[in-house]
């Protein structure tokens, strides 16, 4: 097992920042901490890192208890989200310094430590960046040699605070791919912190998504999306319409929406709520079952999908995703009446 | 209309910019310029074996001595307080920290005089620990522990008040990432804070230092004023005025004039290289907040 956390708890002042959290990472697994600002996550990361104390709880690494160890002899590599480099060393001496703060009897000798770091600078191809100031380089170069600088110590895990947070779009694409391609090649137990959804699923093997200090879902990027286990989670990962209602007699009834449920068979009514992603839906202009009417508002249309916003008979407003050539084949104005059926319904009792 | 009209009719019209000028640097000439070539001036008025007798003179020697060994005592220690009071408010948040900025500004507030007559109401013959550190052959008050202890109170604040701002604007995750790369204490400190701090360091010790060497006000009550034991150079410029030696006064005086010149030259020196690198404030520009990143989701 690589990373192994056991009933986390941490507060700050009154501030719960960790709620009995458990984790387990296997070895050469990348797992995301995904959640809004606030979560918790950076928390779990730092705990894990040893650069904060948990109050109760206990983080083995390879199989060994690391609670009480200091930082610095964890073996873990960390990346800070604002990089952290040593603003008046050169790439290259960046890169060394973790060897070069060994004890004498374990540090290599210089010829050593300058093949080991021209080898990693080559890995994040800035072997010719080595004797430049790190505010001389662009965000992603200093990204990159921060990574180099954290593989410099061969850590046993790597832990990733906000990778490409500090990015602009286009390198965070460029850079999110080598990681994943980076992580493919020395299969290192890697966990990184992001509060953006795409960017946990299309890179990690597992996503782990907090809120207030609890993993509310942990499972691969299939299981979260697909099968949400709390409100929470679906809510967070995109766009979702959500329908006020209660479930008895095992069924939900959601102001217009009627479905099954079987899972609350009583007949005493409970509250719940229904939550239908945009592109569950269908759309059409003839009444198809659900009784779900709706006039058009606004279409955007950004690249192959159209977003369509309807003013629900409920009252409600109602987000709805079609192909582009579906859109067209429809003919709608903003004004006209359609009626939607959801595909898939999710129903979460309260 | 050419630019240059257009640039002028834009602010203020050429009689006020040039008035306000004239106003700044003849207030520079007249209050600095002006004096500072007067106390050499009046240094060399008898001649330059006049001017060296002055200065070679036992009692001018003595309090030389006696300045260079205030400073040599109170700079170090200065500069030891410095960092641990930089350390504790840059990187700490505890209970209290508001309050520990706030005292380091003391020494500014509170009159030099004032200062000095504390230390002559705590070790005074009469004062609270006076007599029985008197009983046991410790002399404070009016010997040279006396004008120690003054110089290290009012030249205090100096490099604390400039490593404050800087550790501050580095923050901390430095000194994480160092440690968890298998930095120790020492190592941590010596290879990753120190360099960030070195220039503003150096900044306080020479402001330290020009305060400690110039005090008049805190060491002239603590000193008790006597000639070739507890006379300061500022002490001694006052003493040799005092008995109508204008001349000699000055030649003391214009060694305190160097100091100012060679701090002023230093500090522009420093000044430049920090504009060169770059100040850590402009390098980083988002804030961390200790326990979750700020992001916009």
């Amino acid at each position: 097992m690589g990373i192994e956390v056991r009933g986390l708890t941490k507060t700050f002042g009154r501030f719960v920042a960790l709620k009995d959290v458990s984790l387990s990472v296997a070895s050469g697994e990348l797992v995301a901490l995904l959640g809004p600002s606030g979560s918790g996550k950076t928390t779990l990361l730092r705990i894990i890192a040893g650069l904060e104390a948990a109050d109760t709880g206990s983080v083995i690494l390879e199989g060994e208890d690391a609670t009480d160890r200091n930082a610095r002899d964890r073996r873990v590599g960390f990346v800070f989200q604002h990089y952290a480099l040593f603003r008046h060393m050169s790439v290259f001496e960046n890169v060394a310094f973790g060897l070069r703060v060994r004890p004498r009897s374990l540090r290599p000798d210089e010829a050593e430590i300058g093949r080991r770091v021209r080898r990693l600078l080559e890995l994040v191809q800035l072997d010719f960046m080595a004797d430049r100031r790190p505010s001389e380089l662009s965000g992603g170069q200093r990204q990159r040699v921060a990574l180099a600088r954290a593989l410099a110590v061969e850590p046993k895990v790597l832990l990733l605070d906000e990778p490409f947070g500090a990015l602009d779009a286009r390198v965070r694409q460029e850079l999110r791919r080598w990681l994943r391609r980076l992580h493919d090649d020395i299969h290192l137990t890697s966990v990184f912190v992001t509060h953006d959804q795409e960017e946990a699923l299309e890179l990690a093997d597992r996503v782990a998504v907090m809120n207030h200090g609890v993993i509310e879902q942990d499972g691969t990027p299939e299981d979260v999306v697909e099968r949400p286990a709390t409100p929470f989670v679906i809510s967070f990962l995109g766009t979702v319409n959500i329908f006020h209602g209660r479930v008895q007699d095992g069924r939900g009834i959601f102001g217009p929406l009627a479905v099954e449920y079987p899972v609350h068979a009583d007949s005493e009514p409970r509250t719940a709520a229904a939550y239908t992603r945009p592109h569950e839906f269908d759309v059409s202009r003839t009444e198809t079952g659900s009784g779900l009417w709706a006039v058009l508002e606004q279409v955007s249309a950004t690249g192959a999908m159209v977003r369509l916003e309807l003013a629900g008979a409920h009252g409600g407003l109602i987000h709805a995703e079609l192909g582009r050539d579906q859109f067209e084949r429809l003919g709608v104005q903003p004004g006209d009446r359609l009626y939607v059926t959801p595909r898939k319904v999710r129903v979460f009792v309260e | 209309m050419t630019s240059e009209l257009r640039a002028a009719r834009l602010t203020e019209p050429r009689p006020v910019r040039w008035g306000i000028t004239a106003l700044a640097l003849g207030f520079v000439a007249l209050f600095l310029v002006v004096p500072l070539i007067a106390v050499f001036a009046e240094a060399f008025a008898k001649g330059f074996n006049a001017y060296r007798a002055a200065i070679a003179e036992p009692d001018a020697v003595a309090a030389l001595k006696l300045t260079l060994l205030a400073a040599g005592i109170a700079v170090p220690l200065n500069v030891v307080f410095g960092l641990a009071a930089g350390w504790a408010i840059g990187k700490f948040q505890f209970r209290g920290r508001q309050l520990l900025l706030t005292l380091i500004d003391l020494p500014f507030a509170v009159s030099p005089v004032i200062s000095g007559l504390v230390f002559v109401l705590l070790f005074g013959r009469r004062g609270w620990f006076g007599p029985w550190m008197i009983d046991h052959g410790f002399q404070i008050v009016f010997a040279v522990p006396g004008i120690v202890l003054a110089t290290i109170f009012v030249s205090f604040p100096f490099v604390a008040r400039e490593i404050i701002p800087i550790m501050e604007a580095i923050g901390t995750e430095e000194e994480e990432a160092a440690r968890v790369l298998g930095a120790g204490g020492l190592q941590l400190f010596l290879r990753v804070t120190l360099p960030n701090i070195k220039w503003a360091l150096l900044y306080g010790v020479i402001l330290a230092n020009a305060r400690a060497m110039g005090e008049f006000g805190a060491v002239s009550v603590v000193s008790g004023h006597i000639r070739g034991l507890t006379n300061t150079l500022p002490l001694h410029v006052e003493i040799l005025y005092n008995e109508y030696n204008a001349q000699a006064a000055f030649a003391v005086a214009s060694l305190l004039g160097c100091l100012a010149i060679v701090t002023l030259v230093l500090k522009a020196i420093i000044e430049a290289r920090v504009e060169r690198s770059g100040t850590p404030a402009e390098q980083r520009a988002i804030e961390v907040m200790p326990w979750e990143s700020k992001s916009a989701v």
